[in-house]
């Protein structure tokens, strides 16, 4: 550090800049340098070649407003699927999604985790808060009626089974399988990437850093 | 002299045979791609309304990590098709890294039993398992059409 600083004050004319315009000059270069190798880097997820725009949905929030993506462009999001009676996927990968948002420190602030309900039957609003708050209170869950869902649902290509009672259990549990996986969404609002079931946080938080930086 | 033309194709011989299998267990393994890739041609969705019935792709797939361990899916035709996993548009393509040796199970409407199962190998150890999976490799490749 030392050395190159040397070596900018001894060159002709460079050495005329003030050090205040030196260090703006220093911190451009590290951008530009930082967003070369981040654009470079490849993601670890599924990657979608060309990206289309990630179709737009308003449904209802967890939080009592409306749920709309475009109201998310600027950030990263994740945008999962899943149900709060879920016994193992759901809770996995929203667990792994909070670990990612938790590494990814300051950054995660322009990191948003969006999960719709496959289940608008037992999932309200207040229900899908509650779930989601206990991994992260700032994911957001969208619920709504059984044919909004639906049409978010296959604009995403998401699988649903019908209900799967089992023998042993009330009548009122059931379970549901569905598509497992998670995308993501850059700040422009383009569908880049699909993360299987099981994808690790560290990886997640790799993705969603590419995906901040470009 | 004739002796020496015996030997000498004797020594060849038993160097080939021992050489062959050594470089197959112990040589490092380039693929030239380490992409499996699978297609929707064109014209499909129509091939599927006129009542065709077809796999697209296998109900289980054998990927091998550090060799072939990147899925591509492509649609060629003029609509949307749910491709294994994901929704892929009209010339979109998908491409899905494997980093973990594992089995994979992903829903798939494509087939009757509604799953698609990616299975990924680990990468072929030097020795013994790499000599295998050479000669299976070598075996799948003189059978494919």
């Amino acid at each position: 550090m030392k050395a190159s600083s040397r070596t900018l004050h001894r060159s002709g004319s460079r050495s005329d800049l003030s050090p205040r315009v030196r260090r703006g000059l220093g911190s451009v270069l590290f951008v530009f340098a930082f967003s070369t190798h981040a654009a470079a880097e490849a993601l670890r997820a599924g990657v979608f070649d060309p990206p289309r725009a990630a179709p737009d949905f308003a449904l209802n929030a967890s939080d009592g407003s409306e749920l709309k993506l475009s109201r998310y462009r600027g950030k990263v999001v994740a945008l999962g699927f899943g149900y709060t009676h879920c016994p193992s996927v759901c809770p996995t990968t929203l667990a792994y999604l909070a670990e990612a948002r938790k590494k990814l420190a300051a950054a995660g602030s322009d990191f948003q985790v969006i999960y719709v309900t496959v289940d608008p039957e037992r999932d309200t609003a207040a229900n899908l808060k509650a779930f989601l708050a206990s991994f992260d209170p700032t994911f957001i869950g969208g619920t709504g009626t059984p044919g909004q869902l639906a049409q978010v649902r296959t604009a995403y290509g998401i699988t649903l089974s019908d209900r799967i009672y089992v023998d042993t259990l009330p009548k009122s549990t059931y379970f549901l399988d569905h598509s497992s996986f998670v995308y993501l969404i850059d700040r422009a609002g383009a569908l880049r990437a699909m993360a299987p079931f099981g994808v690790s946080a560290d990886d997640i938080e790799h993705d969603v850093k590419v995906l901040l930086s470009r | 002299m004739k002796y020496v033309l015996h030997y000498g194709v004797l020594i060849l011989l038993v160097v080939v045979a021992l050489g062959v299998p050594a470089w197959a267990a112990f040589a490092p393994i380039h693929p030239d791609s380490r992409e499996q890739i699978y297609e929707i041609p064109k014209g499909t969705w129509a091939r599927r309304q006129a009542g065709e019935k077809f796999d697209l792709i296998p109900a289980e797939i054998h990927l091998t990590l550090g060799v072939r361990d990147v899925l591509v899916m492509k649609n060629h035709d003029d609509v949307p098709q749910l491709f294994g996993p994901v929704l892929i548009m009209p010339e979109q393509s998908f491409r899905l890294p494997f980093g973990k040796a594992a089995s994979y199970l992903f829903t798939c409407p494509l087939h009757t039993s509604g799953l698609l199962t990616i299975v990924v190998d680990p990468e072929p150890e030097r020795g013994w398992s790499r000599l295998l999976w050479r000669t299976t490799a070598a075996a799948r490749s003189s059978v494919a059409p």
